[in-house]
């Protein structure tokens, strides 16, 4: 499924507080935890990437892949961490409030 | 502060995945990388989905299609998403460095209130006075006059020698000139010989005297003046002689007639005469302010270029606007032309012979000089802030090298340190820019309201945006200029000590003692040259008032008392209105004398030509002399000399021999040699010579007064002003009071507002080099009081730090005299060195200041000498106290200290 607007910043975060991981990693992560629901294409990860990284959200270095491979390695920052607390509670709170809604049964049902 | 801005070494092995600051890239290398990030993604996908048993063709298709792009689209995509995250991620961090710095530097100010609060009082004081002097120079020099396209504005002299008639235009010149020139788009004129207080507005029984100037029909729209109500006068308006409608200025609208917006159309009493208002000028449009610095004009009425009008001589003042394609230059040639047959067409009459300059050169040119001046006093005055900033800060970094060798061992780079440094002078600055700003909106509100200063557009003065972008200007540049020296020495230091760890060495001492010295010789010297300059303007000034003016103006008053025009018309009443005015006057208890005249020195003058009876004057060339009307008294009021002969008598009337008493200087050009007395001067008739006085320096105080008669009142009727004289030890006040009321039976509408003491007068002449001379004293005293302080800055830091070595000396037997005249001679040292430089820099300045000068020489000697005693005397006062303290160090306490 696509992603609603905003939410893949949340869920690069997220993953990310796992620890620092590149690009492929990240995309790995969010696959086997959504059991392959999410669909982000590679482009749009990386550029969600360096979006992060320019507000201060994200830290980066080269480094070298398991397979030895020159990668670049994501971190949470401080500010990330705080920016990942505040986001997920807001959307957690909205999905809950949306699932109320929704699963609120109408009178002729 | 965030955990990724820690820093470590590059080339750090996966697995310890330290997280560092990446260093700033080339966008070459940016790209680049983007394009590596974007290929390992892609082949870590395919290694992955090979190592789940796909096919590696199709495993490569199947990481292109998760790309989500066309591989081409996708590289462009994340190449400019990885610049884009560059681009911001330095402007973060350089506004993160530039808030730390900030902090910091409050911090530090903060700690050290004494210092931070003398910096920027000195630098506020030098902004407040550079962004003044800026905004008189701009308002004067720089911003464009409130005329439309003001750069096409001739002023059309009518010859280039001095006095009104010799600047002036006859009506026919301006009629021809409308006929026949081409250059201009248009030319106007004004009545320049317009009384100041000549136009009595009786409002509610009480009359009042306001100023008003006849200008001719296209004066306002040849500017581009657009009236605020109404119109500008219509041609037919303009025709009639006598008119009768009138414009209001601004103020005038504003003050006397409450700003009634229905004023157009009204009707209003001048000189009892009703005149219907046909529009008011807008406030920006202050005549005065442009064409006669120093006065208020209130009304303006129409000047008909009738054929009577043409006859009243050289009355115009002449401007022109140049039409599209013509320069001055080319205007000029046409009118070097045009001008000698405009003159043949009325042989008889003076002749045109037209100058031209730019209207705005007329206006301020004379002046130019002066602000120039100004302006380099006060770029000066800045120099020596800076200097003594600068010392300032030299001193106090020596007391923080060691906080520096900390940052510099944290890791602060050099440039880091001086970026900081540069941050504290940068912030002082602008905060003595601030305080400078408040004192510039309160020096030039000041200036403004200089009414009586005899200098143009002085009331526009103001800080704006102009002036406000001077100032964010020169607060930046000098706290960077003031905060380098310092900043750099500092900071080096800093990393040398962070490295070697050692105290203060002393190579570094003397390095940074040389400058601070070479800072302080520097702003004596420059403080010397501000002193001989506004010392050889005090001088100036003072044999400016030691003029021998030719007059007494002390206890001299002078009072309207135009009478109504039917009296003007006959010679035979206006005499006996003289008569009557005069014997009521002396009868007044504390009058001592009391003329009539026709005008006050420094004020409105013409000339005639006059001959000497038999001579023959080649070419025609007759001399030309300055005309003045008074009656008897005049010597004994005016306080004039009479040379020989006898002063203007009551018996001079129309029944009387026809006479004339003359100056010195018209005797001397008219007979040569000769005693005057009793020889025949041709004049408007051939009149009896029979008094001769001294020259009266009627012109301006610095200008000789040219040859000048005077003719009795009662002979001539050719009176625009009749001025009332009178020598009283009363109050000028109190005595216009009771002459009002002694003169009412004979004039009722004397005005209270135009009484002026000629003490004014003079004082009004000599107000814009009063002006001058007082702000450039007040730099060179503000100048003089920051040497000092650099002085006394340099001296105690010296003694402060040779406190071990003076201790030794004492210990060794050196009395505390001794010590203390060694402290004094360093001072001394100092000091002459800098008025050395200081007086050679001032012979050259002063050079350039003699076309402000007043008798007095460029390198006068009393100026320099004195200049030499103030300065030394200042550093030795500066360095008592340093030797002082040095001369109580307890040699014990020193050396124990050690």
């Amino acid at each position: 499924m696509a992603l609603l607007k905003g939410t893949l910043d949340v869920l690069v975060l997220k993953t990310l507080s796992w620890g620092p991981m590149h690009g492929f990693e990240i995309t790995s992560w969010l696959e086997q935890r959504s059991d392959g629901q999410f669909d982000v294409t590679d482009a749009a990860l990386l550029q969600a990437l360096h979006r992060l990284e320019a507000r201060g959200l994200l830290g980066a270095e080269w480094g070298e892949s398991k397979n030895g491979r020159r990668a670049r390695y994501y971190k949470l920052t401080t500010a990330g961490r705080a920016h990942l607390r505040a986001e997920s509670a807001a959307l957690m709170d909205y999905v809950h409030a949306l699932t109320t809604v929704l699963a609120a049964r109408s009178a002729h049902e | 502060m965030s955990d990724h801005s820690t820093r470590g070494p590059a080339g750090i092995r996966s697995g310890v995945r330290r997280l560092f600051r990446i260093p700033m890239h080339t966008p070459e290398r940016v790209t680049a990388d983007a394009n590596d990030e974007l290929s390992a993604m892609l082949d870590e996908r395919v290694e992955h989905l090979i190592a789940r048993g796909m096919p590696p063709a199709q495993a490569r298709a199947e990481a292109l299609r998760r790309l989500g792009a066309p591989l081409g689209d996708a590289r462009e995509m994340i190449q400019s998403s990885a610049s884009a995250r560059e681009r911001e991620i330095r402007l973060r961090r350089s506004i993160e460095d530039l808030a730390q710095d900030v902090r910091y530097a409050v911090r530090t100010l903060g700690r050290d209130r004494a210092f931070t609060a003398s910096a920027i009082a000195i630098i506020a004081f030098g902004i407040g006075a550079s962004a003044t002097v800026f905004s008189v120079a701009d308002a004067l020099l720089l911003r464009p006059l409130p005329f439309r396209d003001p750069g096409a504005l001739v002023w059309m002299a009518n010859g280039t020698h001095g006095g009104l008639s010799g600047q002036t235009a006859q009506v026919n010149h301006l009629v021809q000139l409308h006929e026949q020139d081409r250059a201009f788009a248009d030319v106007a004129g004004y009545f320049a010989f317009y009384g100041i207080g000549d136009a009595s507005l009786v409002r509610n029984g009480d009359a009042i005297r306001l100023s008003a100037v006849p200008v001719t029909q296209n004066f306002f729209s040849m500017l581009g003046v657009k009236p605020e109500l109404g119109h500008s006068f219509t041609p037919a308006e303009s025709a009639t002689d006598p008119t009768n409608v009138v414009m209001l200025s601004h103020s005038v609208w504003q003050n006397e007639f409450a700003s009634d917006p229905e004023i157009v159309g009204r009707s209003i009493t001048v000189n009892n005469a009703p005149l219907t208002v046909v529009g008011v000028l807008p406030a920006s449009f202050d005549f005065g302010s442009i064409f006669a610095p120093g006065t208020r004009i209130d009304l303006f009425v129409p000047f008909p270029l009738t054929e009577s009008n043409d006859m009243q001589g050289n009355t115009l003042a002449l401007i022109g606007r140049l039409g599209p394609g013509a320069t001055i230059a080319s205007a000029a040639a046409e009118l070097a032309v045009l001008a000698p047959r405009i003159t043949a067409a009325h042989p008889d009459r003076n002749a045109f012979t037209p100058s031209l300059s730019t209207l705005r050169s007329h206006v301020v040119g004379q002046i130019h000089p002066a602000i120039v001046m100004l302006a380099f006093a006060v770029g000066t005055v800045m120099l020596i802030v800076c200097a003594n900033l600068s010392n300032l800060l030299l001193v106090r970094a020596t007391g923080r090298r060691k906080e520096m060798a900390i940052r510099a061992a944290l890791g602060a780079g050099r440039r880091r340190l001086v970026r900081q440094m540069l941050t504290e002078s940068v912030m002082l600055s602008a905060a003595g820019a601030a305080i400078g700003l408040v004192l510039a909106v309160i020096g030039t509100a000041t200036i403004a309201r200089l009414q009586t200063v005899n200098l143009p557009l002085l009331g526009d003065v103001r800080v704006d945006a102009a002036s406000f972008a001077f100032v964010v200007l020169l607060a930046t540049l000098a706290g960077l200029l003031f905060g380098m020296a310092p900043a750099l020495q500092l900071s080096e230091l800093a990393v040398h000590d962070a490295l070697k760890s050692q105290g203060r060495g002393s190579t570094e001492h003397k390095r940074g003692r040389r400058m601070r010295t070479a800072l302080v010789v520097s702003e004596v010297a420059l403080a010397c040259v501000l002193l001989v300059g506004s010392g050889l303007l005090i001088r100036s000034f003072l044999e400016m008032l030691d003029v021998d003016l030719g007059f007494r103006a002390e206890q001299v008053m002078a009072i309207r008392i135009d009478p109504d025009r039917q009296v003007l018309g006959s010679q035979s009443r206006f005499n006996s209105y003289v008569s009557e005015a005069l014997r009521l006057t002396r009868a007044l208890p504390g009058v001592q004398a009391a003329t009539i005249a026709d005008g006050l020195p420094f004020g409105k003058n013409r000339t005639w030509g006059v001959a000497a009876q038999g001579e023959v004057y080649p070419g025609g060339h007759h001399p030309v002399a300055y005309v003045r009307l008074a009656t008897d008294g005049m010597v004994d009021a005016m306080g004039m000399r009479l040379v020989s002969g006898r002063d203007i008598a009551a018996t001079d009337d129309s029944a009387g021999e026809r006479v004339v008493v003359i100056n010195q200087t018209m005797a001397r050009t008219l007979w040569p040699g000769q005693e005057a007395v009793g020889k025949i001067a041709l004049i408007d008739t051939a009149r009896r010579v029979v008094g001769v006085v001294r020259d009266v320096r009627h012109l301006s105080l610095d200008q000789a007064a040219g040859p000048q008669f005077y003719l009795p009142f009662r002979q001539i009727q050719d009176y625009p002003i009749v001025e009332l004289i009178v020598r009283s030890t009363l109050p000028a006040s109190s005595l216009a009071r009771s002459i009002r009321t002694a003169l009412a039976p004979i004039a009722p509408n004397i005005a209270l507002n135009e009484v002026q003491t000629l003490d004014q007068i003079v004082d009004r002449s000599v107000s814009p080099r009063r002006f001058f001379t007082l702000l450039l004293g007040g730099f060179a005293a503000f100048a003089l009081a920051l040497a000092l302080y650099g002085v006394y800055g340099v001296i105690s830091y010296t003694v402060a730090y040779q406190r071990q070595e003076i201790g030794v000396r004492m210990a060794l037997g050196a009395t505390p005299s001794i010590v203390r005249r060694r402290v004094l001679r360093d001072t001394l040292e100092l000091a002459i060195v800098g008025v050395v430089l200081g007086a050679i820099a001032s012979w050259i300045v002063a050079r350039l200041l003699r076309s402000q000068l007043f008798g007095v020489g460029a390198g006068d000697p009393a100026t320099f000498i004195a200049m030499v005693l103030i300065v030394m005397g200042v550093a030795l006062l500066s360095g008592y106290l340093p030797a002082r303290r040095a001369s109580r160090i307890d040699p014990t306490a020193a050396l124990g200290a050690g």
